[in-house]
């Protein structure tokens, strides 16, 4: 499976990834068997059957907003062939979020300005998650549907309206009742973010 | 209240007081115990009417009176712990009070006739508590953390003892410890006894404690496995100070490790032995339910026993026995008897550890075996404090490097000040030859020493710790709502993005090994019909209706018959509505409670109808006072009780006094069944008009026309089941694969087209809904109720009636017809 699945990737994509998302190489031949083995097309890309198909997934709340959160708005020639497809470099991409914070950044050599997976992308990754219109504002809606999604069958839709209220009160300052991204930043500066949204990759 | 307390203590006095000097008045008279009859023979002058027979029932006597007593104790105890300070663990509470006790029964007798002597310690008081806490002991978690746990049983274990015997030994040396007939291996025996963190205290102490399950299954899984280092370094040494020191050479400490070897892994097969010949003979009880409950512990006992005897590792070998059981056990007996199983186990667990406290204070009280020697007690109190934390450091830090979710700093400190030592080293102690080693008394009062300190002193520190430490992290912000919220959001994340990338690397050894385990050794072990059964929905799904039925009948109680008759009315129009009129003839009793549950679909959650226990009439009422009386407070408690605990969370509480289903099941199936829900909302969306309809069921087999709806081929015609077993998920591949009716999901059968993944699950996690249109409504297939309160909004519990109408009536028209894109 190893070889097989390497062969089908090649160096200097490999090389552009490394570049990109600051996986090491190991890293990323094992993200791709990965890969390789959710894609049951075939066709080097992964639908959103595919990751429906892990069973962990349909019993997490936010299972479905992650899946959607590998495909991005717009086709973005690099990452997508189709609107609903994500090919490995957009697997990457989003995944690359997720990577642990170094300190000694290895990453001074990235093209894009910031690494993925520095503290404001991670905060920027998961405020997306709730923020499903793209308007860089959480409004209260979203915030219903996130709350709802998230809580049991024991809370009425007035008590998580009223959670919902309070939520966005602790959090708005300018006095417009929905979330932007920087009052999201603000207020969760105690949180620990960098250790929260992060996975250690097996080397 | 407090005077309840002081009654027992009061009672409890007497008792031992009152018997004390009947005993030994009795039992000092020595001719009577031996000559009995000759006695009687030389006294009878006429026909005694009733007659004082201490002896022939003296030690059953004896026994069943310090039973008594040691219930008493822990009544007190809790009592205490209850009305007037929790403070102190129970453990400790119980020493002090085996202080007291044999403080009196020392008064009366001038000496402790009640030790506790190792055999009566070893053979009858812990191999229930090991059988217990393995019989319950999460499997999952154990063997996912499998790793570090043996690191620390086995190295940790070797660190300790090497590192405490040689430091005093090094203190001795120096002259610290005044003059003293001991010698380098005696140090080492010494250490080897001590560094062994104890099972019982372990569970005493962190009951109460509550730290999360990661945390605490590494120090308990550590204090149950390290048994098998204990034995054999303490065999080794042993017989090394037996044999003397000139006669040690490299063979005899290959022939050490050797030993290691054999007895570690020889107690482990032993007990998996055993706990194969449980299985099997717990399969074929099927007409003597009523005993086989009893099998489970003789059994146990058994093993225990057995490795004793060829002296391998006793506790490794029960320990295994329970955990390997547990899963084919549970399946295959009665449910009344796994019922009774747990509760007795519980039982002799408590009992046990009662008097095991109890018993390590009144041996206390004796002046016999104290010897004092301030340096040797200090230092080895100071080196094993001292070197458990360095342990604890060193060999989390090199385990860190390996593992996905490092170890925190917090949980590393809390498990080196979890080190406890309990009754597991003093009988250790106890045993030691005083020929052989002249110090044994030194020794003894040492270890008697270690362990009040660790159980009494650390035992009141731990949950002051455990606090201050969370709450100095904690102490930065005042966690606000939407901290909270993000932080479970986080959690949420988190997991999903693992279990997209998988566990790369040591999946494949799960998979494989689940696999194995479904095919050969549950055809061996388990009962066919349990076989069948064993589909985790299918057992979510039988426990939730068990539960919906419970609060059925006891919320009809509450209200009385009246509630019903009320809401009668409204039931019939709402159930003919939601169901259409097949479901209102067949199931009478359960249309009024479907009427609770469509009036609160509307006004409430339904569950809180339930478990509130709130008339359906004064439904509003309600909730106008939930608004009013929702506050800061409230929503924070709320929030906090309500959210889906994430996987990290999911706190396997280990308790002593109860055990509790496992709550994230419920959690489970509602996320589960809402996100099947939305899924199959969106793929209806997207899919105008085709209906998804194809169902797959269990009767009827030719009716896999699916065609993937999305239009890109699917050539392979992959069926999904054979990837990502994980975890929680076994019993998605379960579906597929669930019983031997289901021919459709066999993995070589060449169906060219098939419905998207979700839809299959879907299916079978409602299969009531399908059943209920063919057969008669028996109890087994007691229509499942909850789906139905899954969502306060009304329109998905309509969208979900039409679903399944919908699927039901394509199922009913289409036999061959193909579903076209």
């Amino acid at each position: 499976m190893g070889s097989r699945a390497s062969s089908l990737l090649r160096e200097e994509d490999i090389e552009e990834i490394k570049k990109e998302t600051g996986f090491s190489h190991s890293q990323i031949t094992r993200l791709y068997s990965r890969f390789h083995s959710l894609d049951k097309g075939e066709n080097g890309a992964l639908s959103r059957e595919d990751f429906q198909r892990i069973p962990e997934l349909a019993i997490n709340p936010l299972g479905d907003r992650i899946i959607n959160a590998f495909f991005p708005e717009g086709t973005n020639k690099k990452y997508t062939a189709r609107e609903d497809q994500v090919n490995f470099r957009g697997f990457m991409r989003t995944l690359a979020h997720f990577r642990p914070v170094e300190d000694n950044e290895k990453n001074k050599d990235l093209t894009s300005g910031e690494p993925l997976n520095s503290r404001t992308n991670k905060l920027h990754f998961a405020f997306q998650l709730y923020d499903l219109d793209r308007d860089d504002k959480i409004s209260r809606d979203e915030l219903l549907q996130v709350l709802r999604m998230m809580v049991g069958v024991n809370i009425s839709d007035e008590q998580l309206g009223s959670i919902a209220d309070r939520t966005i009160q602790e959090a708005d300052t300018n006095g417009d009742m929905c979330i932007s991204f920087s009052e999201f930043t603000k207020v969760l500066e105690k949180v620990d973010v960098e250790q929260k949204m992060s996975i250690r990759f097996l080397h | 209240m407090a005077s309840s307390v002081y009654l027992c203590l009061l009672r409890a006095v007497f008792l031992v007081c009152f018997v004390n000097p009947l005993i030994q008045g009795l039992s000092e008279d020595e001719s009577v115990f031996q000559n009995p009859h000759h006695q009687q023979e030389e006294n009878l002058t006429g026909l005694p009417i009733v007659t004082f027979k201490w002896h022939h029932v003296e030690t059953p006597y004896l026994v069943i009176i310090w039973v008594f007593v040691a219930g008493l104790a822990k009544l007190s105890v809790v009592e205490l712990n209850h009305h007037v300070i929790s403070v102190v663990p129970e453990s400790g509470l119980l020493i002090i009070l085996g202080f007291i006790l044999g403080g009196i029964v020392w008064g009366a007798d001038r000496a402790q006739t009640f030790k506790l002597l190792p055999p009566t310690f070893f053979y009858y008081l812990l191999p229930q508590i090991i059988l217990d806490a393995s019989y319950f002991m999460p499997n999952k978690l154990f063997f996912s953390n499998l790793g570090a746990i043996l690191i620390y049983a086995i190295f940790g274990t070797c660190w300790n003892a090497a590192t405490v015997g040689l430091s005093l030994w090094g203190c001795y040396e120096a002259g610290v410890m005044g003059n003293l007939d001991i010698g380098l291996l005696q140090f080492l025996l010494f250490g080897s006894l001590i560094a062994a963190v104890d099972p019982v205290a372990v569970i005493a102490v962190f009951e109460e404690v509550h730290v999360n399950e990661v945390l605490f299954i590494l120090v308990f899984g550590e204090s149950l496995l390290n048994d098998g280092v204990t034995v054999v370094l303490y065999n080794v040494f042993d017989a090394f100070v037996a044999l003397g020191g000139p006669r040690i050479d490299a063979a005899e400490i290959f022939k050490g490790i050797f030993s290691f070897v054999v007895v570690a892994f020889g107690g482990s097969f032993l007990g998996i032995g055993f706990a194969i010949l449980l299985s099997l003979l717990t399969r074929c009880t099927k007409h003597i339910q009523i005993i086989e409950a009893g099998f489970v512990f003789v059994v146990g006992y058994l093993a225990y026993l057995t490795a004793e005897m060829l002296s391998l590792s006793a506790i490794l070998s029960i320990t295994f026995c329970g955990i390997c059981c547990q899963k084919y056990v549970n399946a295959n007996m009665d449910e009344k008897s796994v019922t009774t199983v747990r509760h007795a186990m519980k039982l002799l667990a408590n009992g046990s550890e009662t008097m095991i406290f109890l018993f390590l204070g009144v041996t206390a009280i004796d002046t016999e075996i104290w010897v004092w020697n301030t340096g040797f007690i200090l230092l080895t109190l100071l080196f094993v404090f001292i070197y458990r934390i360095i342990g604890t450091f060193l060999f989390t830090w090199m385990l860190n490097k390996f593992r996905l979710v490092p170890i925190e700093v917090i949980d590393q400190v809390v498990m080196s000040y979890g080190g406890l030592r309990g009754a597991v080293a003093y009988g250790l102690a106890a045993l030691l030859d005083e020929d052989k080693i002249p110090e044994k008394n030194l020794m003894i009062s040492t270890t008697l020493i270690v362990v009040y300190f660790t159980v009494i002193l650390q035992g009141i520190t731990m949950k002051p710790l455990v606090q201050w430490l969370k709450v100095k992290r904690a102490a930065h912000s005042d966690l606000k709502l939407i901290e909270k919220l993000n932080n479970r959001a986080f959690d949420h994340i988190l997991a999903a993005v693992e279990d997209i990338c998988g566990r790369i690397g040591d999946n494949w050894w799960t998979r494989g090994w689940n696999r194995f385990e479904e095919n050969y050794i549950s055809w061996l072990l388990m009962k066919p019909k349990a076989r069948k059964n064993r589909d985790y929905l299918f057992s979510i799904f039988h426990k939730l209706n068990l539960e919906d039925a419970i609060n059925y009948v006891s919320e009809g109680e509450r209200q009385g018959s009246l509630a019903f008759s009320r809401s009668d009315e409204a039931a019939n129009v709402d159930f003919k509505k939601q169901f259409g009129s097949e479901f209102a003839d067949v199931m009478p009793n359960i249309m009024v409670d479907m009427s609770n549950y469509e009036l609160g679909i509307e006004h409430f959650s339904v569950t809180s109808i339930v478990k509130d226990t709130i008339p359906s009439v004064s439904l509003d009422i309600h909730g106008q006072d939930r608004k009013n009386a929702m506050d800061d407070i409230n929503a924070h408690h709320l929030l906090q009780q309500h959210l889906y605990r994430s996987r990290k969370h999911h706190r396997h509480k280990y308790s002593r006094s109860h055990f509790s289903i496992n709550q994230n099941e419920d959690e489970v199936q509602e996320i589960f069944q809402r996100t099947m829900r939305s899924r199959l909302e969106s793929f209806k969306s997207t899919k105008m008009g085709v209906n998804p309809a194809k169902k797959i069921t269990k009767h009827h087999k030719k009716e896999l026309t699916h065609k993937m709806p999305n239009g890109h081929p699917d050539g392979t015609g992959h069926l999904y089941g054979d990837e990502e077993v994980e975890g929680l998920c076994v019993f998605l591949p379960h579906l597929i694969e669930a019983g031997i009716e289901n021919p459709v999901f066999l993995p070589d059968m060449d169906s060219p087209t098939h419905s998207p993944p979700w839809l299959m699950e879907t299916e079978a996690v409602a299969p009531s809904q399908r059943a209920q249109r063919r057969l008669p409504w028996t109890p087994n297939r007691l229509r499942r109720l909850a789906p139905m309160r899954i969502s306060t909004c009304s329109t998905d519990s309509f969208l979900m009636a039409d679903v399944s109408l919908t699927l039901e009536e394509h199922e009913e028209h289409s036999q061959t017809d193909h579903v076209e894109m």
